[in-house]
């Protein structure tokens, strides 16, 4: 809508707030800020939960807020608030003003106003209508907790589902004047198996971005049968031995040790922090030279694609290591103003609270040529992953996967079931590792958390061969 | 709007939609936060941040619920009939109530709040505490995770049967994580966290202290072989064990198949004699406190484990009707109500004969394995199986010597790791989830350099 006619006080979403933005941001600059930038959110938010046959929750949330972020020199200043009025984003500008000390309004950068408005969200007014109703959702939950139901021996059965709606307005005084409206929905499955002694859990997550009907056609029946055979391989398990080992990790959620052992080391917050092995690496050798390695926020529907990120910007597919050589760090705002490295589109954050950093989108390292099997008749003597839990890595860059599916490997060939599983290394030393990449590359969503909060990402990956890792066991 | 005139208008706002019975919880803060980086301020951050939670009871007394952070007329009214529409969606198996114990008299004994020092005091505290611990040892390259914050806030609980509580407070916290880089080493990192009502309670140069001789102590460091070792557990690290698997206490995660437990396990034993737990979130070192949980129902001290038995199950008020008990202050407000611990007491009971007392981190001469802080915590821990496996810092004792540990796992089974309890030292330590001495377990496997 044209709106120059609108005045309003108070931001108002589906309007032009073009003035009122305009004037908040000309505010700062006058008080001597070298960049303003104006994030403003609202949210419509549900979430429903299956228990055995029953829906035991329902939760629906919504909320407003707009983050207020100031640059002076390389320092920035950020100020969130529930406050969309004028007067109460005026404050918030001097109170970012004042936290960075400016007193000194002379020398300014020169604000023109804002550009014409990119409104990426006008397609998407009708998604929320068009996203299941609870009802929908309950229906379809309760038939998958159901269709976990297959012996007795499944003594929990869940199913979740969740759907954020955000709605955003970004403006910013390079002329950034951007809107878009973001919709996640991700539906999980969880079972615990018992007998006896043993136990044994088994979980599935699902998740899509602006696909309001992907649930809809969710396919229940396999996930059910997915997150069921695993349980069940799994109940009887031994532990593994510990030792050092050659291991394929499988594709899709198996791409999450990249994310968090790599990916997380090419993001310039860790630059800045001086916490990456690879600050001065850029088109050297870091991986072995079967490996490709790509973030990008543009695949359709995929978890971790938007139309343009949370500082305004187009995201790009940025290739982060080609043939093993380090070509690109993923960079925001801040991320190229203090290390220099280009802004790739990925400043993210999760909501108006947290002031934008440099984050993933969808990782994943490319496929190859090689079958699953060649990658699994390779080893003598190994594991095969074929389901990752969480992990971590440190400070100094070692991390730690709990593996919750996992396989022997003997002579080439697939034997038991192993539990208790971890793998353990530093990714500086892992990468020249990846001798083998499958040609069988899927992605699979998450939730990434870091210095921004928690936002939808994508990994991924071939099934991939690591010659040799420390593998965790009892 | 107070609390007070929020609690008139959720009522008038409930009245005109015909709603009889509701409740809400809310809080509203402000937080100031800085970051430096190498004696420039890095990232300044204030936040002025509300959100309310409001349940609604309908006329078949199925409850709904919504959360929102638009605490305006139109906004409250909005949440009333979201979360009335949601209770046709209630859990009729579960039923919910009011806690029967959401109007009795709270205790506030430590309650303390202080004045805002703001950003700028802020930054300089910690301007200069990056200083002094970069100057601590010349291995110590930098402080990539370190900030300074204060928080002031208060919490609300109400209800349309008269219940009204609220409480308002205010906590700083200060954590700096130095990294060590020495020649043809692998660079090493570790620090420390204080917490405190304000930033005056808060010992600074204890915390830069604390990191400094935490990364140094780490520099020399070696691999260690692959087997089965003593432990001493520090204060911290068995805390955080005892907090990771409480669902064996939590009587929400019981009805839910996802604990250790069953409805029939008190009395059962778990440990040796010598071992008594509490939860005391009263408790006078808790900076974090809270008088009432998300029910309303006031904070209390429970013995969770006495003299190595399962004494008492922790609750919300409908875990504890199902169960036939009362609520003991645990829940937290939700569609369906979570229950959790608030801080964990562990003490060496009166019945500690079995112990082996020679067995003091800081005298014992004999191998053992010594563990600081435990990592990964949400990736290693299976709580529904029992199982961890993790990620630590560390040393080797061995010999009469103290050697950092390169990289290592601890795995086991938490029943296993409280029947093989040896050793309870008798000194408490407090830290910033709950008071413990270090604790000896025998026999768990450390992977390391295989």
């Amino acid at each position: 809508m044209l709106s120059s006619q609108i005045k309003s006080n108070e931001i108002i979403f589906g309007s032009c707030n073009k003035d009122l933005l305009e004037e908040i941001i000309f505010y700062g600059m006058r008080l001597g800020a070298d960049f303003v930038e104006i994030f403003i959110e609202n949210t419509d938010n549900s979430s429903v939960l299956a228990e055995e046959d029953f829906i035991t929750s329902v939760s629906p949330s919504f909320g407003r807020g707009a983050g207020i972020r100031i640059f002076k020199d390389k320092k920035d200043g950020f100020v969130s608030t529930n406050d969309l009025t004028k007067n109460g984003l005026m404050r918030s500008v001097s109170q970012a003003i004042e936290m960075l000390d400016i007193t000194d309004n002379k020398k300014r950068e020169v604000f023109n106003g804002l550009d014409k408005h990119r409104d990426y969200s006008l397609s998407k007014k009708k998604w929320i209508n068009e996203v299941p109703s609870i009802h929908e959702i309950s229906e379809k939950l309760l038939v998958s907790t159901k269709s976990l139901k297959k012996n007795n021996k499944i003594i929990t059965r869940k199913g979740s589902y969740s759907r954020n709606l955000q709605e955003v307005i970004i403006a910013s005084s390079d002329g950034t004047y951007v809107s878009d409206i973001r919709l996640h929905q991700t539906v999980g499955l969880n079972v615990i198996a018992s007998d006896a002694q043993y136990r044994s859990s088994g979980s599935r997550r699902f998740g899509s971005s602006g696909m309001p009907n992907e649930f809809k056609f969710w396919d229940h029946e396999k996930a059910a049968n997915d997150v069921f055979e695993s349980s069940m391989n799994m109940l009887y398990a031994d532990y593994v031995d510990a030792g050092q080992m050659p291991v394929v990790l499988a594709n899709k959620f198996g791409g999450v040790i990249f994310h968090e052992a790599c990916g997380h080391l090419l993001e310039t917050t860790q630059i800045e922090r001086g916490t990456t092995p690879f600050e001065n690496k850029l088109n050297e050798k870091i991986a072995h030279e079967s490996v490709t390695a790509i973030d990008e926020g543009i695949s359709e529907g995929s978890f971790g694609s938007l139309s343009v990120d949370d500082e305004g910007m187009e995201p790009e597919k940025s290739v982060l290591i080609k043939d093993g050589i380090l070509k690109k760090f993923i960079s925001d705002r801040a991320g190229e103003l203090r290390t220099g490295h280009k802004r790739t589109g990925s400043g993210r954050r999760q909501n108006y609270s947290f002031a934008a950093a440099s984050r993933m989108r969808n990782t994943y390292i490319a496929k190859g040529e090689h079958s699953k099997e060649d990658l699994i008749n390779s080893i003598s003597d190994g594991l095969y992953c074929k389901s990752m839990g969480g992990g971590s890595v440190g400070a100094t860059g070692q991390f730690n996967f709990a593996v919750e599916e996992g396989y022997l490997i003997k002579n080439g060939k697939l034997t038991n079931p192993v539990k208790g599983a971890t793998l353990i290394g530093e990714a500086k030393e892992v990468m020249p590792k990846i001798s083998m990449c499958g040609n069988d590359l899927e992605l699979a969503p998450g939730f990434c958390g870091s210095i921004s909060g928690s936002v939808n990402v994508t990994v991924g990956q071939p099934h991939i061969k690591v010659d040799s890792i420390t593998v965790g066991g009892r | 709007m107070n609390s007070k005139e929020i609690t008139t208008q959720i009522s008038e706002a409930a009245d005109s939609l015909n709603l009889k019975k509701w409740d809400y919880g809310a809080s509203f803060s402000n937080d100031y936060s800085v970051q430096v980086d190498k004696g420039e301020a890095k990232q300044l951050k204030a936040s002025q941040k509300q959100v309310l939670t409001i349940r609604v009871w309908n006329e078949s007394n199925l409850v709904g619920i919504t959360t929102t952070s638009d605490i305006s007329e139109s906004g409250i009214k909005k949440a009333l009939n979201q979360a009335n529409i949601a209770s046709d969606f209630g859990n009729k198996n579960e039923r919910t109530e009011f806690s029967p114990l959401a109007k009795n008299p709270i205790e506030v004994k430590y309650s303390k709040k202080r004045n805002p020092v703001g950003i700028k005091k802020l930054l300089t505290l910690l301007r200069a505490a990056e200083v002094k611990l970069l100057e601590s040892h010349e291995s110590i390259k930098s402080v990539p995770y370190n900030g300074l914050s204060e928080s002031f806030f208060e919490r609300v609980y109400a209800n349309s049967d008269g219940a009204f509580r609220s409480y308002s407070k205010s906590q700083a916290a200060l954590y700096l994580y130095a990294r060590a880089e020495e020649k043809n080493k692998k660079p090493r990192s570790s620090g420390s966290v204080k917490l405190g009502y304000g930033v005056e309670d808060i010992d600074i140069e204890s915390c830069i202290k604390d990191a400094s001789n935490k990364t140094i102590s780490h520099l020399n460091y070696s691999s260690i072989k692959t087997d089965k070792y003593l432990i001493c557990f520090s204060p911290e690290s068995f805390l955080t064990i005892i907090n990771a698997f409480s669902s064996m206490f939590n009587a929400r995660s019981i009805l839910d198949g996802v604990s250790l437990s069953n409805k029939n396990s008190i009395g059962e034993k778990l440990s040796t004699e010598a071992l008594n737990i509490y939860d005391d979130g009263l408790h006078e070192k808790n900076i974090s406190s809270s008088p009432f949980d998300g029910e309303g129902t006031p904070t209390q001290k429970l013995c969770l484990i006495n003299k190595g038995k399962l004494e008492n199950f922790i609750h919300s008020e409908s875990t504890a009707r199902i169960f036939q008990t009362m609520p003991t202050g645990h829940a937290g407000l939700g569609s369906k109500v979570s229950v959790s611990p608030d801080w964990i007491v562990v003490e060496k009971s009166e019945e500690n004969s079995d112990l082996k007392t020679s067995l003091d981190h800081s005298t014992y001469e004999g191998e053992f394995v010594y563990i600081e802080e435990l990592n990964a915590i949400h990736a290693g821990v299976r709580a529904s199986q029992g199982s961890f496996s993790l990620p630590f810092d560390g040393w080797l004792y061995k010999n009469g010597k103290k050697i950092s540990i390169e990289s290592a796992t601890v795995a086991g089974d938490i029943k296993y790791l409280l029947k093989n309890i040896v050793n309870i030292e008798s000194n408490q330590e407090v830290t910033t989830s709950g008071i413990s001495p270090h604790i000896w377990v025998d026999e768990l496997s450390i992977t390391g350099d295989a």
